[in-house]
């Protein structure tokens, strides 16, 4: 076995330098009923040429992974630069783990010191931790530390109900174990987004407000008039931000005052992976500081005085403070976060800038080339690059038509909202041409009539 | 090659924080040429940012800062990196190939079942196999983290006992020698964490668990092997026991590796546990993360699983929900890259190598403990399997574990583990791993030797260590007084 270095006859030394006889001795501690008489039933050992020849067949299972896609709804393809990837194989990151002891990880520490330092101007925010799970996570998270943190100990939470299904859901669990409920604000049939009367939910008992821009249909909130309802009442402002590469045109979420705002960095530079490993952002003002969860990597020196970079505020953290920690998070999700730093490193202000305003321009040949075919808009509301399409027929049906064809048309409302059968949540990016978006509209119109 | 240096020497190319080697105008990227005029237009103007500060570099700029970058680390590819509790096995390389293949990297959470069946077949079928090294009914992939595993499992056993009726249950016992997410879990769920003090010989007190079962307790967590490398030798009994009053049994999977292929979980009367692929299944650590945790459970538990699941339906996979689910816990499936990896790893050990993952983990831990113990004193030397927990009580002139740990660096080891488990004063945790070899361990054993020699002939070379590194004892106290999170973060 590849992987198992020691002979036969260094096994031997070793038991003789432990003083038994056989390896099985040591294990005499496991009470003999429990003892496996035959090792569990796994399929039998393949070689490395097995392993490439079944992943290959497996693979080849996965024809959506081929496909001309446009799904998009929470998880986007986007040009990821070469070296990304290249830079990512460096083992010596990958094969690290937390760097507990800064003088075998300033690597990994600086790292993360940028990684928080690009992320918190993205956002506009005064600092960003090392990290979270995913948006989700970080969503709820965010909620937490509110109602954690709030003077007046106010507990209802209002969520926009275009926040991505998934994070609505997730927080649902993570309130399992909080005082605090969820009040939703329904959206306008019309525009996509918040109703304005809905504003009027956001009340003096509120604690925070929890929205999403670019919303799961697609459309851009009313981010303004959000904000100034949560800051009439002093309710924490957590907007949330999925697709992120938004955010080299859009209004950053410290512009609009956020309190704390939450992100999925997925789109930066990382591949779809069937929805993870992605990795969650997290961000919040300098006075929440150590409220926050997360790892934190600071800036200090080294006893010769010489700039280096360390863990810090561990205080917060489980390790020290167990049940009363600020979160039971206790790592991040480091390589992904890497990835994410490299992508911006690459991209810089004008590349990020550049590949928003594709998007923009992208999702606009798609309107006109859909202007030949009888799907309309469903809202009116402004978008990034998504669509929201109202059918003539049941989404669903459409995609598996559509599927047939060799495209996959994108994501059906009806998946978390069963009463909007007929609306299909299209997205594009830099990563198709405006002939896509033709392909596209001709595909659709064949299905659907033009 | 001698426990000198282990082959290490200082060779570093300094390197400037990324922001100082951006020049206006640099750039890195490569999009197509495409006239962008007006495009802004397409987003009302109250909707733009003013500006976005993010560095200008060239494509060279960005690989040779992350290339220096990566020479200031030390990882398992470079050297014995026997950090305890974190199995810092080998990671293979073909995990790696594997995860990259377009087939799989490039499949959206949200394509149609039809056009996804490899990826839920690897799913279900890594499911399974996990089941079955560990002896539970059902497994799921969603958790993100070993932690996140934890809440997870925690949030099954609440549902159980809710939907049993039995909402008095808040507590949780926790012994003080468990990892310090499994309170922070607790804490998270609404649940109180009671701590049970270890015995004298650092494994739970039977008769003092007992004592404190009563029908407020919902759940005990315990890891087994526990953190001081002990194996649990009542662990029958003490699931008997909670069963008896009532209580669930948590099992922190951390320590998985040390019976991997030789017991089960399940089998001792676990009902919940959540696994580290990171640790026991080979998938990398990433410098953090990202890891994977799933949560096995026991037959009685399936019902209360995190949504959604992966089943088989005929010969189609699919996504099901549970209608007494604990919920969901983030977005998508899981971190299905990682869970990739951790399937190309169980392929290639299959039932044939399987059991020697524990047998040689557990040997070479054995070996070190065995080498070192009269140098460094093993506060409970019995019944340990796959790693040893040191402490630094023997060291003459006020050397400690911290320095023990600065010196291995200069010697070209990552240290262990240091100062936990907080039961054990100066605790030292080694956990070498069954990738190692015997000349690894003999390397790392001579280095722990001459410190413990220099720490009284010469203390002062422990006590300057690191010399070597590129930098040397960080002051944290600094940092954590004035905090500086980011570039430009001083003003």
């Amino acid at each position: 076995m590849r992987y198992l270095p020691n002979t036969p006859a260094e096994v031997k030394e070793m038991l003789a330098a432990i003083g038994v006889n056989s390896i099985r001795d040591l294990f005499t501690c496991v009470p003999k009923n429990v003892l496996l008489k035959e090792p569990p039933a796994l399929p039998a050992a393949m070689s490395e040429m097995e392993i490439e020849r079944h992943m290959a067949e497996l693979g080849g299972k996965n024809e959506g992974a081929a496909m001309l896609s446009f799904l998009g709804g929470g998880c986007y393809r986007h040009y990821a630069p070469s070296l990304i990837d290249q830079m990512l194989l460096r083992s010596e990151f990958y094969t690290a783990y937390t760097p507990y002891q800064p003088e075998a990880s300033q690597g990994t520490l600086r790292a993360i010191f940028e990684f928080q330092t690009m992320i918190a101007n993205l956002f506009s925010m005064d600092v960003s931790n090392a990290s979270m799970y995913d948006g989700a996570t970080a969503a709820a998270e965010a909620v937490m530390m509110a109602l954690r943190n709030d003077r007046k100990k106010r507990t209802r939470i209002v969520v926009a109900s275009t926040l991505h299904p998934h994070y609505i859901q997730t927080l649902r669990t993570y309130l399992e174990g909080f005082t605090g409920e969820v009040v939703l604000m329904e959206f306008d049939q019309q525009t996509g987004r918040v109703a304005d009367r809905e504003l009027a939910k956001i009340d003096k008992d509120t604690v925070a407000v929890l929205f999403q821009y670019p919303n799961w249909f697609g459309v851009i909130e009313d981010i303004h008039a959000i904000a100034k309802a949560a800051k009439a009442v002093e309710a924490w402002l957590i907007p949330a931000v999925i697709e992120t590469t938004a955010l080299g045109i859009l209004t950053a979420p410290g512009e609009l005052g956020a309190d704390i705002a939450v992100g999925e960095g997925q789109p930066l530079g990382i591949p779809v992976n069937y929805g993870g490993p992605g990795v969650g952002l997290f961000t919040t003002r300098t006075d929440h500081v150590r409220k926050m969860p997360g790892r934190l990597v600071g800036k200090t020196a080294d006893r010769e005085g010489k700039e280096c970079f360390v863990l810090t505020l561990s205080a917060r953290e489980q390790h020290i403070k167990r049940e009363k920690a600020t979160s039971n998070i206790c790592s991040n999700q480091g390589l992904m976060a890497l990835a994410a730093s490299m992508y911006l490193a690459t991209m810089g202000k004008e590349g990020l800038r550049k590949v928003a305003l594709t998007n923009l321009k992208r999702r606009d040949c798609l309107v006109k080339a859909l202007a030949k075919t009888k799907a309309k808009l469903a809202f009116t509301g402004p978008c990034y690059n998504e669509i929201a399409l109202k059918l003539p027929m049941k989404a669903d049906a459409v995609i598996d038509k559509m599927a047939a064809e060799g495209v996959l048309a994108g994501v059906p409302a009806s998946r978390y909202y069963p009463a909007l059968d007929d609306i299909l949540i299209t997205a594009t990016t830099e990563f198709h041409s405006c002939a896509d978006a033709g392909r596209f509209a001709t595909t659709l119109a064949k299905v659907i009539g033009g | 090659m001698s426990y000198t240096s282990n082959g290490f020497t200082d060779i570093k190319f300094h390197e400037e924080v990324l922001f100082e080697r951006s020049r206006p105008g640099r750039a890195a990227y490569s999009l197509p040429a495409e006239d962008l005029t007006g495009a802004e237009d397409l987003l009302p103007a109250d909707l733009r940012r003013k500006g976005l500060d993010l560095p200008e570099l060239s494509e060279i700029d960005v690989v040779r800062h992350y290339t220096r970058l990566s020479t200031y680390n030390f990882s398992i590819d470079h050297t014995f990196y026997p950090l305890g509790s974190c199995t810092m096995k080998y990671n293979p390389k073909i995990n790696e190939k594997m995860a990259r293949l377009a087939a799989f990297a490039n499949l959206h959470p949200e394509t149609p079942l039809g056009y996804a069946q490899g990826t839920l077949k690897m799913l279900f079928d890594l499911q399974h196999m996990l089941a079955e090294v560990s002896g539970f009914a059902e497994v799921s992939l969603n958790p993100a983290a070993g932690a996140h595993g934890e809440y997870t499992g925690l949030g099954v056993i609440r549902k159980y006992h809710q939907k049993r009726g039995d909402t008095k249950r808040k507590k949780v016992i926790i012994p003080d020698s468990a990892h310090g997410t499994n309170p922070a879990s607790c804490a998270i769920n609404g649940f109180e964490a009671v701590v049970l003090e270890s015995g004298p010989d650092g494994k739970i007190c039977l008769d003092c668990l007992k004592g404190m079962l009563n029908d407020e307790v919902a759940a005990i967590m315990l890891t087994n092997p526990n953190t001081l490398g002990v194996f649990e030798t009542d662990i029958c009994a003490i699931t008997k026991a909670c069963h008896d009053a009532g209580a669930l049994v948590y099992g922190d999977g951390a320590n998985l590796n040390a019976i991997l292929g030789v017991a089960r979980p399940g089998d001792m009367g676990i009902d919940v546990m959540h696994f580290n692929l990171h640790k026991t299944f080979s998938t990398p650590h990433g410098g953090g993360g990202p890891g994977s945790g799933p949560v096995g459970v026991a037959k009685h538990l399936v019902e209360f699983l995190p949504n959604p699941v992966v089943r088989k339906e005929g010969d189609r996979y699919v996504f099901a929900l549970l209608k007494d689910s604990m919920g969901r816990v983030r977005s998508f499936y899981g971190n299905v890259g990682i869970a990739l990896r951790a399937y190309v790893y169980l392929l290639e050990l299959g039932k044939e190598h399987i059991a020697e993952v524990a047998e040689q983990a557990v040997l070479n831990a054995n070996y070190i403990k065995a080498k070192l113990k009269d140098i460094y004193n093993v506060k409970y030397p019995n019944d340990t399997l796959h790693e040893a927990v040191f402490d630094d009580s023997k060291l003459p002139n006020h050397v400690t574990t911290m320095d023990v740990a600065k010196g291995l660096i200069d010697r070209g080891y990552h240290p262990p583990t240091v100062y936990f488990p907080l039961i054990v004063h100066g605790a030292l945790m080694v956990e070498p791993t069954e990738t190692e070899s015997k000349e690894t361990m003999d390397g790392f054993i001579d280095a722990l030797k001459d410190i413990a020699e220099k720490a009284a002939s010469d203390p002062q070379s422990i006590l300057n260590a690191p010399t070597k590194t590129y930098i040397k004892r960080p002051d944290e106290t600094l940092a954590a007084r004035k905090p500086v999170l980011k570039y430009g973060g001083e003003k």
